[in-house]
């Protein structure tokens, strides 16, 4: 098993260099540092002068992968790509343009990201596998036909208009929540309660729709027919033997986004103002701060690597059939 | 004429989808599968929808020099069929239908300030009131909806007439969804001819009019992404699935690795590098409507290039599993090439999951437009979209009174086309994947 892990995670590694590559690529290459400087001091009327004293400010005034000035290992060091690229490794994500320690922003903001996350995950899973078992069991009854048009109708709504009709609604006409803000430890239930609602309903048309197919496919097996002829009941059937099946799937669907959850909604924390992590992405991309988008680009790629392999180690705890190898 | 990136691409990707469905239709197992969609009732209705929607698209591609003074962009046939929509610009808002501004003004009247709601410029059967207003509406949809009727009428009878259709669900509820659709355009253009429908937005512009232009881009984002998107899977997935060995491990490296970075932080980054490098070249476009247009493609590109790998993957375990299937084993055996074998065998296999994966992905994107424009890297703010219409409509919401209808026009006409597009992708499932239930 400690093997198994051990060779995932040197797999891991080379795709990981390949993200950093990428995004070294996007961000260095593309546009140069040059670009970037002329774009925080405003395109018209820039000196050289002021441009390279903003790169030497933001720590950008080093050559890109060779610098033929410095010596021994300092040849390779003293770049670009490895002061900014490779230390992301160290999880050294360096400052952003704005001069902000970003390790320092992560871990303050990732816990309102979690607050809304978290709960979020479980409340969403339960009912939505609540509602697609009573589909199923009532499969082919007028309940399920609406059900699944019910779904369909969910599923053509854009998110936006989820957040922005729940925030017009219960926020400014019912006055039943904050339409946005957020506060520490007990108060910010009272933020949070909203944006997980408008998520849940948001999200509810597909998965149930998806948990419900999943279901399906399991009640054509034989031995769900083996079972009935036996003379058990449709709910029985359902409970002992098709939900224990259909979770494999469900499950090892959730284990890969769990380390993801840190990471937060974009458009969700933004619009109801809680100071998580997506709400720093798009605070960062409105601000044209490539530093920040670049650590965080990294560092969701790693949770979400984290997150297959996590699946495999599931997967075999789930499911006896499926050994490591 | 002049003819920018996107209608090029557009009405390329459709002129040849057009002939690859005339082409395979002469084949029978396709049209046996194709005649099974349309006789499904939901596929035909939202099939009908759809069709509407990619004519709109089509029309509004078609860019010929333009007369319009306001922008420097060429108008398309659309605008010239909906003209003077696009040219006349109010004040600010005002409510559909209406005939006076949303907002007052203070006039001195004879040296009397007076606080008076000024009439809108358009109307040009300038009403003497709103009862006025009213009466030529309940008259306008009374004539249209019996000359719409009249006309499902004669199409109706004559289908009836040749071809005596056994499913009476199917019959009617096409000719139903025809009714619904053919009114609600006759009646909206013949009020669009003298009231602004959907009323005034924040720079006094006609939201019908946005509304309409917002289709193509959405239709572009969903059906250009596509192209870019259909080429990388097809070749990379059958690629690294038949060979297999050392080209499979590089492939399959590729979509790993890119398929490991979060979606929307890959596009945002690669928006964001494509915006520093439009800002710093502005040199490279004739126009600001060039300039968006560009980006529309360099968008949909994006999407593509960060939308391939889950098609890769699917496409990948589907070769492998057909390559040791007996027919293609007995292909080896009697010498056909590669490319033969790939062409003739390979290909047609994988159609099915190819097409489900494009009908499904399609209402997806056009979600993603929206999304990513509000995020800040979707298209250029100023493409007409159903994002930048969503996006400007957040703040009117907080408004007091609200202004409602820009929202409601942008999430009518979203939900329209996503719904139908849902329910047509549903049916080619159906139809395509007997498996799935």
């Amino acid at each position: 098993m400690i093997q198994y892990l051990l060779r995932r995670v040197l797999y891991a590694l080379p795709i990981l260099l390949a993200i950093n590559v990428i995004t070294f690529v996007l961000f260095f290459m593309v546009n140069t540092p040059d670009d970037m400087a002329r774009l925080h001091l405003g395109n018209k009327n820039v000196t050289q002068a002021a441009v390279n004293n903003w790169k030497v400010e933001h720590g950008y005034q080093w050559p890109l992968f060779l610098n033929t000035n410095a010596q021994g290992a300092l040849k390779l060091t003293e770049t670009l790509f490895f002061q900014k690229s490779l230390k992301l490794f160290l999880f050294d994500f360096g400052r952003s343009d704005g001069g902000r320690d970003i390790s320092y922003d992560i871990s303050t903001r990732m816990w309102a990201s979690l607050a809304i996350a978290l709960p979020l995950l479980f409340i969403g899973l339960l009912v939505d596998i609540l509602f697609a078992i009573v589909m199923v069991l009532f499969k082919d009854s007028l309940f399920d036909i609406s059900g699944v048009v019910f779904c369909t109708l969910l599923m053509s709504i854009s998110s936006l208009f989820y957040i922005i009709g729940g925030q017009f609604l219960f926020g400014k006409l019912l006055k039943w929540f904050p339409i946005s803000g957020y506060d520490g430890g007990f108060e910010s239930i009272r933020f949070v309660l909203l944006p997980i609602m408008v998520a849940l309903i948001s999200g509810l048309g597909g998965s149930a729709r998806w948990y419900r197919t999943l279901f399906l496919e399991e009640v054509n097996k034989d031995y769900v027919k083996t079972a009935r002829a036996k003379g058990l009941s449709w709910f029985t059937v359902l409970r002992r033997h098709i939900l224990k099946n259909a979770m494999l799937p469900i499950l090892t669907g959730i284990v890969v986004i769990i380390p993801s959850l840190f990471m937060g909604s974009l458009i969700l924390e933004s619009f109801f103002g809680v100071p998580g992590l997506g709400s720093y992405i798009i605070d960062a991309i409105v601000q044209q701060d490539f530093a920040i988008v670049r650590a965080m680009v990294f560092l969701g790629s790693m949770l979400y690597i984290l997150g297959l392999i996590l699946t495999d180690v599931t997967y075999t705890i789930a499911d006896p059939r499926v050994r490591l190898s | 004429m002049t003819f920018y990136l996107t209608d090029v691409c557009l009405l390329t990707l459709l002129s040849l989808t057009a002939i690859l469905l005339v082409w395979s239709l002469r084949k029978p197992p396709t049209r046996k599968v194709f005649k099974q969609l349309i006789k499904r009732p939901m596929a035909a209705c939202s099939g009908l929808v759809l069709m509407f929607f990619l004519i709109v698209g089509i029309v509004d591609s078609i860019h010929i020099t333009g007369t319009s003074k306001t922008v420097d962009a060429a108008d398309t046939l659309l605008d010239v069929f909906l003209s003077p929509l696009g040219d006349v610009y109010e004040k600010t808002y005002s409510e559909p239908l209406a005939l006076k501004s949303f907002s007052s003004e203070i006039r001195i009247n004879n040296g009397v300030m007076q606080q008076v709601y000024p009439s809108l410029k358009y109307p040009h059967h300038l009403f003497r009131s709103e009862s006025d207003k009213i009466q030529w509406l309940s008259q306008v949809i009374l004539k249209d909806l019996l000359s719409v009727f009249l006309f499902m009428l004669i199409i109706g009878g004559a289908w009836f007439h040749w071809s005596r259709p056994k499913q009476s669900t199917l019959f009617w509820s096409v000719l139903l969804t025809g009714f619904i659709l053919l009114s609600l355009v006759v009646i909206t253009y013949h009020i669009s001819r003298s009231l602004h429908v959907l009323g005034t937005g924040k720079i006094g512009q006609d939201v019908f009019y946005t509304t309409v232009k917002s289709i193509r881009t959405g239709l572009v984002i969903g059906l250009l992404t596509t192209l870019f998107m259909m080429p990388l899977a097809l070749l990379l997935g059958i690629t690294a699935g038949y060979f297999g060995g050392l080209i499979d491990d590089i492939i399959q490296f590729v979509y790993t690795t890119l398929s490991s970075i979060p979606g929307v932080l890959l596009i945002t980054a690669s928006v964001l590098s494509l915006q520093t490098y439009m800002a710093n070249h502005p040199d490279y476009f004739s126009t600001m409507a060039k300039s968006a247009d560009a980006r529309l493609l360099a968008l949909c590109f994006i999407l593509g290039i960060t939308s391939w790998t889950s098609l890769c993957r699917v496409l990948r375990a589907e070769t492998l599993k057909l390559r040791e299937l007996d027919y293609i084993q007995a292909a080896h055996a009697l010498g056909s090439s590669h490319w033969t074998i790939i062409t003739k065998h390979m290909l047609p296999n994988v159609m099915p999951i190819v097409l489900i994966t494009l009908v499904l992905d399609f209402s997806f994107l056009v979600l993603a437009e929206a999304v990513l424009s509000y995020v800040g890297v979707g298209v250029s703010p100023t493409t007409i979209s159903w994002g930048n219409m969503i996006n400007g409509a957040r703040l009117e919401l907080a408004r007091e009174p609200v202004v409602w209808w820009p929202m409601f026009a942008a999430f009518f006409a979203m939900f329209g086309l996503v719904l139908a597009s849902n329910l047509f992708a549903d049916a080619v499932r159906d139809v395509l994947d007997p498996h799935n239930v």
